[in-house]
C-alpha cells in the first residue's frame, strides 16, 4: 500500500484518531483538565504533520494547500484558546465532562475537512461533522434551560440550512454531473440557467447561515447567549472561519464565472448584515448577546474580502479572521472571568467600575474593545484597513465607505463597555473574578497577539499572502 | 550601528515598567527604572555621536507598519550630525532632570506616575528627533504634546494646573493643524514622506504654485509656512506663545526638561531639519526671521516686570527660542542649533535653580517675597549666577558664543537680517537686565518673606545640587565647541553640522564682526549694570519708573494683554456662538438633530428591528426562507426579463 | 420510461413540502419529520440523477445523507429530551426565553 496517497489527509486522520483517544481517556481520567491538556497536545501533534501534508488526494476530492493550511491554523488557535478558557468555567457551570474536549476536537476536524474539501460531498461531510458537534456543545450545560434552548434552536435551523445546502449541491450535480469544485467551472462553461440560479442562491443561504449573514443570522444571538460562554467563543470563530473557507473556495473557483451575480447578492447581504449586527448590538444589555451581534457585524465586514475577490481580497479576509480569532476570544475570556459561582456576570451592569475593582481585567477588556472597534494600534485596525483597502482596490470604494460608517456606529456599543468600566463607580460589593492559570494564559496570548498584530503585522500579512499563492 | 535602537526603547521600557508595576510594587523606587534607562540612552547617544564624528551616518527603515501603494507608514531612523546633537541634548538634560526629581518630587503621591510620564516623554522626544520621515516626526510631535499636557496637569487636583494643561493642548492644536496640513501637502507633492527623497526633490517644485481662494501661492512657500505653523505652536512663538508661561503650573523639573531644553525646541529642530525646503523660499525665511526676532524682543520686554520667578524664566525661554528662529530665518541653521544646544544647559540650569529656590521657600514663586537667599543656599546662588551670566552673553561662557554667532550671522545676511539683528541686540540688553533683576531680587538684599519661611530656608539636598553643578559646567563650557575663528577657535560646531544644514550665506568683514561682538558684549554689560543700579544700589528707581511710566508698566505687567485679547476675539465669540447660536438657533434642529437625533434614530430603528428577533424558532426559519425566496425572485426576474 | 425531470419535480415537491412543514408546524417531532422529508426530497433527486447520468456520485452522496440524517436524528432527540427534562413541553411557542 502506498502511504503517500493519504498524506494530504494525514492531519485530519491524526486529529480523528486523537479525538477518539481523548474520548476513551475520559473513562480513566478523573481530573478533567488533564483531558484539556491532551486536546492541546493533540493540536501540537496535528500541527507537526501539517508541513508534510501538502498535496491533493482521492482524485482531487481533498487538497492540502496554503489556503486550507492557513485556515487550519485559525482552527487550531481557536481550539487551544477555547480549551484554555473552558477549564475553570466548566467547573463553575458544574458541567465537567470529558466528552466536551473530544467534541471540540471533532468539530475542529470537521472544520479542517471543510477547509480542505475540493468536492462538495467532502464539504458536506465536514460541515455536518462540525455542525453536529457544535449542536451538542451548545447544549452542554444540560441543567440550564437557556443552554437547552440554544441547542434546540441551533439544531433545527442548522438542519434546515444543511438541507438547503444539499439541495444546492444537487442542483449543481444535475447541471454538471460532477461534485468536484474545480471541475464545476469547466462543466458549466459560464452558461446561466434556472437550476444554476437555484444552486447559487441555495449555497449562499447555506453558507450565509453558518457565517451568520443577515437575514440568515437569526439563530446567532439566541444561540450565542444560551450556549456555554466558552463554546460561544469557540463557535464565533471556528465554524465561521470554516464556512468562510468553503465560501471562498466554492465561489471564487467553482462559480467564478458567475461572480457578478453572487457578488451582487453578497454585497446586499453584507450591508444588511453590518446594519443589523451593529444597530441591534446597541440595544443589548447582555454582553454575550452584544458580542453575538458584534460577531454578526464582523461577518459582514469579512465578507467584503470575498466580494473584492482576487488574492488581495481573499488574503484580507483570511487576515481578518485570523485577527478576529484573537480579539473575539480575548473578549469572551474576560466575560468568562466575570462568571463566578452564583453570578452570571453577563450583564453590562456587572462591568460598572471594573477599572476600580479589577484594573487589569478592565485594561484587557479595553484593548479587546478597541480592537473590535478597529482603533489603531490594535490588530482590529489592521484587519479592517486591509479589508477596506481590498474593497477600494476592487472598485467597491462605496462599500468600504459604508463599512467605515458602520464601524463608527459600532464604536458606540464597544466603547460603552469601556465607559461602564472606567467612568462609572462600582456599585454594591465589588465583582469577584474567576481567574485561573489557563485562563490567564489565554488572555496573555490574545492580548499579546492583538497588540503584535496591530504594531507589527507584516509577517502575518505576508503569511496570508503566501497562502493564497 | 544597530545598538542605536536602545536610545528610544530603553525609556519606553522604563515607562511600561513604571506604569504597570509602579503603583503597587515599585512605588518610592520608581526613579530607578526611568533614571537608569535614560542613563543608558545617554551612553548610547554618546556612542552614536562618536560614530557620527567618525563619519558614519545611517538612514534605515526599521519596519513598515502599513503599506498602501505609495503611502507607507514606517518607523525609521535617521542618524546624522543634527540627530546626534539633539540626542546628546535630550538624553543629557533628561538624565539630570531625572536625578534632580528624585529630590524634588520625593514626597509626591504620584511619584511613579511622574517618572512614567517622564520616560514616556523622553521616548517620544527621541522618536521625534530620530525620525527619518514626516509621519514619525508628526507622531513624536503629538506624543510630546500629549506628555506635556499630562505633566503640566500633573497636579490635576489644582484647577489652575489642569486649566494650563488644557490651554497648552488647545493652543498647540492651532499650530499642529497647520503642521498636519503641511505633512499632507508634502505627501501630495512628493508622493512620499521620507526625508531624503523629499529634500532631494524639493528643488523640482520650486516654480510650482497652487491656487488658494484665487490667490496664487508658491507651493514650496506654502509647505514651509504650514510646517512653520507647527513650529510656532510648539516653540511658543508669537502669536501662539500664550501657553508656555501658564505651563509653569507643572512641576519645575518638567519645566526645565520639556518647556526649556527639549520639547519647545522641537520647532527649531524641525525647521533646521527641513532646511532644504525652507531655504528654497525667501518668503518663508523672511517670516521665520521676523517672527523669531520680534518674539525675542517682545518676550524679553514682558520678562522685565514679572515677579513670578518661573514666569520670568519662561518668558526668557520664549525670547531665546526667538533667537533660534531668527538664526534659522537668516539661513544660519547651524547657529540656531548651536544656541539650542547651549541654551538647553543654561536654561535647564535656571529652571532647576528656580526649583531649588521654590523648594527652600515652600513653593513660593513671588520674587518680591524673597531676597538674601545667597547665604542660605550658596550652591544654588552660584550656579544660577553663572547661568545668568551665560544667558546674558558674557564672553567665555556658552551663551556668549552661540548668541554672538546668531547676531553676527543675522547682521551678515543683510536685508531682513539687519532688522533682525537690531531686534536681537535690543533683546540682548533686556535679557541681561531681567536675568540679573531675578538674581538680585532673589538672592541679594534682605529677606522679605515670612518668619516661618525664613526658618525653613535651607540648601537643597545633594541629589538636587549635583545636577545643578553638572549643568553649570554645561552652561560654561558647552559653547567652547563653537568658538569663532576671530577668537582663535575653529567653528567646529557649524563645520560638524554643515553636511546637514549647509553653510550660512552672507559675507561680512572682520571689522564688522568685531563690531557686532563688541556691541553685544557692551549691551550685556550695560544690562547688568543697570540691574545693579536699580536693584542693589538704589531700589527706589524701579518703583519710581513704574509710577512714572504707569501705562507702559501696566501693559508689560499684563503681557501686552494678549491673553485678554484672545479671550475677547477667540474664546468669547466661540463660547457666544456655541451658547447662543448653536444651542439657541439650532436647538433640536441641526446639531442636536445630528448629535442626538442620529443615535436616537438608530436606537428607534433598533428597537423596532429587535421585535423581529422574538425568540420563536418558526419566525427565524420563516425569515430565512423569506430571504431565500426574495433573492431567488430577484435573480429569476433579472434573467427571465 | 419515466423522464428524469419527473423525478426532479417529485424531489423538489417533497423538499418543498418538508420546508413548508418545518415552517408551519410547532411540534418538535413533526418538525423533525419535515426535515427528514426535505432530505428525502434531495435523495430522490440525487438517485434519479445518478441513475440517468450513469454516475455513482449521486448515490454515494445519498448514502452519506442517510447516515448523517441518522446521526442528526440521534442528536436532535437527545437535545429535545434534555430540554424536556427542564421544561416539559414539545411545543415550540413556549421555548422563547431568549429573544431581542
Amino acid at each position: 500500500m502506498d502511504i503517500t496517497i493519504i498524506k494530504p489527509i494525514l492531519p485530519e486522520i491524526v486529529m480523528a484518531a486523537l479525538a477518539c483517544v481523548v474520548l476513551i481517556l475520559e473513562l480513566f481520567i478523573h481530573k478533567k483538565e488533564t483531558i484539556g491538556v491532551f486536546a492541546i497536545l493533540a493540536v501540537a501533534a496535528v500541527s507537526y504533520v501539517i508541513p508534510q501534508s501538502f498535496g491533493s488526494a482521492f482524485n482531487g476530492m481533498f487538497i492540502s494547500d496554503g489556503y486550507s493550511v492557513f485556515f487550519k491554523f485559525i482552527f487550531f488557535i481557536n481550539l487551544i484558546l477555547a480549551v484554555l478558557i473552558s477549564i475553570r468555567y466548566l467547573k463553575i457551570e458544574r458541567s465537567e465532562f470529558g466528552e466536551y474536549y473530544s467534541l471540540m476536537m471533532f468539530a475542529t476536524l470537521g472544520m479542517m475537512i471543510m477547509a480542505s474539501a475540493t468536492d462538495l460531498i467532502v464539504l458536506y461531510l465536514g460541515l455536518e461533522l462540525m455542525a453536529l458537534s457544535t449542536y451538542i456543545l451548545a447544549g452542554f450545560i444540560r441543567h440550564d434551560r437557556r443552554s437547552n434552548e440554544a441547542a434546540l434552536k441551533y439544531f433545527f435551523l442548522g438542519a434546515f440550512s444543511s438541507a438547503i445546502l444539499l439541495y444546492g449541491i444537487t442542483m449543481i450535480y444535475a447541471l454538471t454531473g460532477t461534485t468536484n469544485i474545480l471541475a464545476i467551472a469547466s462543466q458549466l462553461q459560464g452558461k446561466m440557467t434556472t437550476q444554476l440560479i437555484l444552486a447559487i442562491v441555495f449555497l449562499v443561504v447555506a453558507f450565509g447561515f453558518k457565517i451568520a449573514l443577515a437575514p440568515f443570522h437569526m439563530w446567532t444571538p439566541d444561540v450565542y447567549e444560551g450556549a456555554p460562554t466558552s463554546i460561544t467563543a469557540f463557535m464565533s470563530v471556528g465554524p465561521k472561519a470554516a464556512a468562510f473557507a468553503a465560501l471562498g473556495r466554492v465561489f471564487t473557483t467553482g462559480l467564478i464565472d458567475f461572480a457578478p451575480d453572487w457578488r451582487g447578492i453578497l454585497i446586499a447581504l453584507s450591508i444588511l448584515t453590518m446594519a443589523v449586527g451593529n444597530i441591534l448590538a446597541i440595544q443589548q444589555s447582555n454582553i454575550k448577546r452584544m458580542l453575538a451581534y458584534s460577531s454578526i457585524a464582523h461577518a459582514g465586514y469579512a465578507v467584503i474580502g470575498v466580494i473584492a475577490g482576487g488574492a488581495e481580497g481573499l488574503s484580507a479576509m483570511m487576515n481578518y479572521l485570523f485577527i478576529y480569532a484573537f480579539m473575539n476570544i480575548g473578549a469572551f475570556a474576560v466575560v468568562i472571568m466575570l462568571r463566578v459561582e452564583g453570578v452570571k456576570g453577563e450583564e453590562l451592569e456587572h462591568y460598572r467600575g471594573l477599572a476600580k475593582t479589577h484594573p487589569l481585567a478592565a485594561v484587557l477588556m479595553l484593548i479587546f474593545m478597541f480592537s473590535l472597534t478597529g482603533i489603531p494600534p490594535t490588530g482590529g485596525f489592521i484587519g479592517k484597513f486591509y479589508l477596506f483597502k481590498a474593497a477600494v482596490g476592487a472598485g467597491y470604494a462605496w462599500l468600504a465607505v459604508v463599512a467605515v460608517v458602520f464601524s463608527v456606529i459600532s464604536a458606540y456599543f464597544y466603547l460603552r463597555v469601556v465607559m461602564y468600566m472606567y467612568m462609572h463607580e462600582p456599585e454594591g460589593e465589588p465583582a469577584a473574578l474567576a481567574t485561573s492559570t489557563p485562563l490567564g494564559l489565554a488572555l496573555l496570548i490574545t492580548t499579546i497577539m492583538v497588540i503584535v498584530l496591530g504594531v507589527y503585522p507584516s509577517p502575518f500579512l505576508a503569511f496570508a499572502r503566501l497562502a493564497i499563492g | 550601528m544597530q545598538y542605536y535602537l536602545l536610545i528610544p526603547f530603553l525609556p519606553l521600557a522604563a515607562f511600561v515598567i513604571n506604569i504597570t508595576l509602579g503603583k503597587k510594587i515599585i512605588r518610592k523606587q520608581a526613579h530607578w527604572p526611568s533614571t537608569l534607562a535614560v542613563l543608558g540612552s545617554l551612553v548610547v547617544a554618546v556612542m552614536v555621536l562618536m560614530d557620527v564624528l567618525a563619519g558614519k551616518t545611517l538612514n534605515e527603515d526599521l519596519y513598515t507598519w502599513i503599506i498602501s501603494d505609495k503611502f507607507q507608514v514606517s518607523v525609521g531612523f535617521l542618524l546624522d550630525q543634527l540627530t546626534a546633537v539633539m540626542l546628546i541634548v535630550v538624553t543629557s538634560v533628561s538624565f539630570l532632570v531625572h536625578v534632580y526629581s528624585i529630590g524634588y518630587m520625593h514626597d509626591d503621591p504620584g511619584y511613579y506616575r511622574f517618572y512614567a510620564y517622564l520616560s514616556l516623554f523622553t521616548f517620544s522626544m527621541l522618536m521625534l528627533v530620530m525620525a527619518n520621515n514626516f509621519l514619525q516626526l508628526y507622531f513624536g510631535w503629538e506624543a510630546v504634546g500629549l506628555c506635556s499636557y499630562l505633566l503640566i496637569g500633573f497636579w490635576y487636583e489644582k484647577k489652575s494646573a489642569s486649566d494650563a494643561g488644557k490651554k497648552a493642548f488647545i493652543v498647540n492644536r492651532f499650530g499642529d493643524f497647520g503642521f498636519g496640513l503641511g505633512v499632507i501637502m508634502i505627501f501630495l507633492t512628493f508622493g512620499t514622506l521620507h526625508y531624503i527623497p523629499v529634500f532631494g526633490d524639493a528643488g523640482k517644485f520650486l516654480n510650482e504654485s497652487v491656487n488658494i481662494l484665487g490667490l496664487e501661492v508658491n507651493l514650496i512657500t506654502l509647505i514651509a509656512l504650514l510646517l512653520f505653523c507647527g513650529a510656532v505652536g510648539k516653540s511658543a512663538q508669537i502669536p501662539l506663545h500664550v501657553w508656555l508661561p501658564d505651563a509653569m503650573e507643572g512641576p519645575t523639573p518638567v519645566s526645565a526638561l520639556i518647556h526649556a531644553a527639549t520639547m519647545v525646541t522641537a520647532g527649531v529642530f524641525m525647521v533646521a531639519r527641513c532646511n532644504p525646503i525652507f531655504s528654497l523660499s525667501p518668503t518663508a525665511m523672511g517670516v521665520v526671521a521676523v517672527v523669531g526676532g520680534v518674539t525675542a524682543l517682545f518676550a524679553a520686554t514682558i520678562a522685565l516686570v514679572q515677579n513670578d520667578i518661573k514666569r520670568v524664566v519662561a518668558y526668557s525661554t520664549i525670547s531665546q527660542l526667538g533667537y533660534m528662529f531668527l538664526a534659522c530665518g537668516v539661513g544660519a541653521y547651524a547657529a540656531g542649533i548651536f544656541h539650542l544646544y547651549t541654551h538647553a544647559y543654561f536654561k535647564a540650569l535656571l529652571f532647576l535653580c528656580a526649583g531649588s529656590v521654590m523648594h527652600a521657600m515652600g513653593g513660593e514663586l513671588d520674587m518680591q517675597k524673597m531676597g538674601g537667599l545667597k547665604k542660605y543656599m550658596p550652591v544654588t546662588y552660584w550656579t544660577m549666577l553663572i547661568a545668568s551670566l551665560s544667558i546674558s552673553g558674557i564672553p567665555g561662557l556658552a551663551g556668549f558664543f552661540s548668541k554672538d554667532e546668531i547676531l553676527f550671522r543675522a547682521y551678515a545676511a543683510g536685508g531682513v537680517g539687519k532688522f533682525a539683528w537690531l531686534l536681537g541686540t535690543v533683546a540682548a540688553l533686556l535679557t541681561a537686565f531681567y536675568s540679573f533683576r531675578l538674581i538680585f531680587l532673589t538672592f541679594h538684599g534682605e529677606f522679605r518673606g515670612t518668619e516661618e519661611q525664613r526658618h525653613h530656608l535651607h540648601e537643597s539636598p545633594k541629589v538636587m545640587t549635583i545636577p545643578l553643578l553638572i549643568l553649570c559646567v554645561g552652561a560654561i563650557a558647552s559653547g567652547w565647541v563653537g568658538i569663532p575663528p576671530l577668537l582663535g577657535g575653529g567653528e567646529h560646531f557649524s563645520e560638524f553640522l554643515a553636511p546637514v544644514v549647509g553653510h550660512p550665506h552672507g559675507e561680512a568683514t572682520h571689522a564688522e564682526e568685531w563690531m557686532t561682538m563688541g556691541i553685544s558684549v557692551a549691551v550685556a554689560l550695560a544690562g547688568i549694570i543697570v540691574a545693579v543700579v536699580f536693584y542693589l544700589k538704589n531700589p527706589s528707581i524701579p518703583v519710581n519708573l513704574a509710577k512714572r511710566f504707569q501705562f507702559a508698566y501696566r501693559v508689560l505687567w499684563n503681557k501686552y494683554y494678549v491673553d485678554e485679547l484672545y479671550d475677547l476675539i477667540i474664546v468669547r465669540p466661540t463660547l457666544f456662538v456655541a451658547k447662543n447660536i448653536i444651542v439657541g438657533f439650532t436647538d433640536g434642529a441641526i446639531i442636536e438633530g445630528i448629535v442626538n437625533g442620529l443615535p436616537r434614530m438608530v436606537n428607534r430603528i433598533g428597537a423596532q428591528v429587535r421585535k423581529v428577533q422574538n425568540g420563536l424558532l418558526q419566525h427565524y426559519g420563516a425569515i430565512m426562507a423569506l430571504g431565500l425566496f426574495l433573492i431567488l425572485a430577484i435573480l429569476m426576474i433579472k434573467y427571465s426579463g | 420510461m419515466v423522464p428524469l425531470h419527473w423525478y426532479l419535480w417529485l424531489g423538489s415537491l417533497v423538499f418543498c413540502i418538508g420546508m413548508f412543514g418545518f415552517l408551519t408546524r410547532r411540534n418538535v417531532i413533526i418538525m423533525f419529520l419535515s426535515i427528514e422529508l426535505m432530505l428525502n426530497g434531495v435523495n430522490i433527486s440525487l438517485v434519479a440523477l445518478s441513475h440517468y447520468m450513469q454516475d455513482l456520485r449521486g448515490q454515494v452522496l445519498t448514502l452519506f445523507v442517510i447516515a448523517v440524517a441518522a446521526a442528526e436524528a440521534a442528536i436532535g432527540l437527545a437535545i429535545v429530551i434534555a430540554l424536556f427534562r427542564n421544561k416539559p413541553t414539545t411545543h415550540l411557542d413556549e421555548i422563547k426565553e431568549m429573544k431581542g
